[in-house]
């Protein structure tokens, strides 16, 4: 019976908006494609111009006044990051670096406001929620076949195919947290006469900071395990590395990269959460 | 003068609130709606007034629907019926702006969980209402400390509400509704959360400072003891309803129903009944024309053990035993002065029963009532309870 049924011609409808997008989409990719390659060379660029021994200096200052002085966390800063450069890493690092601050820099321009958005629309919210399961549980690589057809190779369809794979934890979220508030709160707000721009600002937003932190961190985390998988089409960094190893079967070779992203990883998780433990926002 | 105005305020939960009102309007009850629709009644058709400068309670057990009806005034929840007229205004027809407006000028609202914006300072907290008012920094500031000075929280204004007491919380919470200086305050259950001591102390300071402010005060509470404390006039809810208003009093001593009468029953009397309306005529004798005898006399007619000693002018000069007074006649005296012992236990007429207690019980002697250091009464053990099982008892009996 099943078999009378014709197949639902669901590739062919893909591979036809693809391409019609790719024929008559190019202005509206166009001017994207520019902003980032610009955007990202300038990063990049900018972080490589810093020597290796001011930037670990700098990082490690850093992070000993955001930890409140925690020095385990600062030491691991100082020692992972000499590893790196040590290891020669260091300007994969970077360009990694400026990779993941763009998309996820790009993920939280949009999340944060889409989340503010489905927090005050619960019509909203039904549409955009199946979306962001869709874009989180698709196999990543799938996205990377249009990214490519819309902007090329290189870090630009890298950024884009991150982005969508990341961005659903700062949305959700940020309506978690902004929906957390207590309603004896969000009365009090109305009760004094707030106008809901005032009360977004001055209670929603500073109570919901702490669960929004905690969606940034995640965002981070998945544009860096986007890392690999956007090398494969051409965004430089240590997925490059981390890929060419697999391909060629370099045990070692693979070993060293990955821990590379691995330290890269541990010290953008563990600022981001001493951003968050600030008493009193 | 009458400051709150509500007529016919009804509010229907549910899908269908006008169905809901409608049905209300047929004379179908609450149970009977939620049995049909599924639509749960708030506040079924409430009526009253409240007069500038007055206290008004209303009271009600927990799902009687007055923490709905309180939310209705200052529209938090939309009526599904009915309006609210604020100084001849009515709110109900009001839009969104005018509605911040008069929110912001006139509504004060302090909250059973204190409502305070934890990420605040105390200052940022008191001064919410004139922030969002767009009322220039310094002046925020200026009235913000005032609001704070005259609920007695100076010093803390740096501080965060994580880091302060219960009481000291709602203290910062009534002050954030008095900053802005709104003529009217909306209190829902503001001494609920807090414990009964903290709650007392709040009690009476709220007497105080309204005694000064002379606001006009919407306190929703469960407590009667409370309600017959504060309120100038108390609404019975019960199901939505309003079934009783009227004073403390005329609530006490004329319940209009099964419902109210029940209430009333579990108050503690003691806290209701003054000194005054429990004293009893006392046994005296006049220090200038009788002695010793003439005390034991008395003493003995009335079947007493001590007798009060007061001048021609009811003046309250003390008190002797029959001890004393016989040692006094065998020795040949003639007055009591010497005898007279001036230490006793007074209060005043006005003095709630339950602060008589203790002298009571403490005393062997009635504690004597007294006005301008006139005696007017005394009280003793038996005429006490006799008040908190019955009505009180008149100064004749």
């Amino acid at each position: 019976m099943m078999n009378n049924i014709p197949q639902i011609p669901i590739v062919k409808w893909a591979d036809e908006a693809v391409e019609y997008l790719r024929n008559n989409g190019q202005w509206f990719f166009e001017p994207i494609k520019d902003g980032l390659n610009f955007t990202t060379d300038f990063l990049s660029d900018a972080l490589i111009s810093i020597p290796p021994l001011i930037f670990i200096l700098i990082l490690v200052a850093f992070t000993v006044f955001i930890t409140k002085k925690n020095w385990g966390i600062s030491i691991f800063v100082l020692l992972g990051l000499a590893l790196i450069e040590n290891l020669g890493y260091w300007e994969d690092t970077m360009l990694t670096l400026s990779l993941i601050i763009t998309s996820s820099l790009i993920s939280i321009v949009i999340g944060i406001p889409l989340g503010i958005l489905i927090s005050r629309n619960k019509t909203m919210e039904k549409v955009i929620t199946p979306i962001l399961d869709f874009m989180q549980t698709m196999p990543a690589f799938v996205y990377l076949i249009p990214a490519v057809s819309f902007f090329g190779i290189g870090m630009v369809p890298g950024i884009i195919a991150s982005v969508i794979f990341s961005m659903p934890p700062v949305v959700r979220l940020t309506n978690l947290g902004i929906s957390e508030v207590s309603t004896e709160l969000i009365e009090a707000a109305d009760a004094f006469g707030s106008t809901p721009m005032q009360k977004l600002i001055k209670v929603q937003l500073p109570m919901a900071k702490n669960t929004i932190m905690a969606g940034i961190n995640q965002t981070i985390m998945l544009s860096l395990s986007m890392v690999v998988i956007a090398s494969m089409i051409g965004a430089e960094g240590l997925g490059v590395e981390v890929f060419r190893a697999v391909t060629r079967n370099q045990a070692g070779q693979g070993f060293a990269s990955g821990l590379s992203v691995v330290i890269l990883a541990i010290i953008l998780d563990r600022l981001t959460q001493a951003l968050n433990v600030q008493r009193h926002f | 003068m009458k400051k709150i105005e509500v007529r016919g305020l009804t509010k229907v939960f549910g899908r269908n609130p006008r169905l809901g009102v409608k049905l209300l309007n047929q004379g179908k009850t609450k149970k009977e709606i939620l049995e049909k629709t599924g639509m749960t009644v708030g506040v079924n058709n409430a009526s009253f007034e409240v007069n500038t400068g007055e206290i008004f309670v209303i009271m009600g057990l927990s799902g009687s629907g007055k923490s709905t009806l309180i939310r209705l005034i200052n529209r938090l929840i939309e009526p599904s019926a009915g309006d609210v007229f604020i100084d001849g205004e009515n709110l109900s027809k009001m839009n969104r702006n005018q509605l911040r407006e008069i929110r912001r000028k006139k509504l004060g609202m302090v909250f059973q969980k204190f409502g305070l914006f934890p990420h605040r300072t105390i200052l940022e907290n008191a001064g919410y209402g004139l922030e969002v008012q767009g009322v220039d920094k310094e002046e925020i500031k200026e009235k913000a400390f005032e609001a704070l000075k005259m609920v007695g929280l100076e010093g803390y204004e740096s501080q965060y509400p994580d880091q302060l007491s219960g009481g000291m919380q709602q203290r910062v919470g009534l002050a954030r509704a008095l900053a802005n200086d709104p003529d009217v305050l909306l209190m829902d259950e503001a001494f609920s959360a807090l414990d009964p001591l903290i709650r007392k102390e709040m009690q009476d300071e709220l007497i105080v400072l309204q005694s000064k402010m002379k606001k006009t005060i919407l306190f929703i509470t469960h407590d009667l003891d409370e309600a017959l404390k504060l309120g100038d006039r108390i609404a019975l809810m019960k199901d939505g309803i309003i079934v009783q208003i009227g004073t403390p009093e005329e609530i006490m001593t004329n319940p209009a129903n099964e419902y109210v009468e029940k209430f009333v029953e579990d108050v503690d009397r003691s806290k209701v009944f003054s000194a005054q309306q429990v004293m009893i005529k006392p046994e005296t004798i006049e220090a200038e024309r009788h002695g010793p005898r003439v005390a034991l006399q008395r003493m003995k007619k009335a079947g007493i053990s001590s007798i009060y000693v007061v001048d021609k002018n009811q003046n309250l000069l003390g008190i002797i035993t029959a001890e004393a007074a016989s040692k006094a006649a065998q020795e040949g005296q003639k007055d009591v002065y010497a005898v007279l012992d001036k230490d006793v236990p007074i209060v005043g007429p006005d003095l709630p029963l339950n602060e008589v207690f203790d002298l009571i019980y403490d005393s062997p002697i009635p504690v004597a009532v007294v006005r301008d250091n006139k005696l007017i009464g005394i009280i003793i053990r038996s005429t006490v309870i006799a008040a908190l099982a019955r009505n009180g008892v008149k100064n004749d009996e």
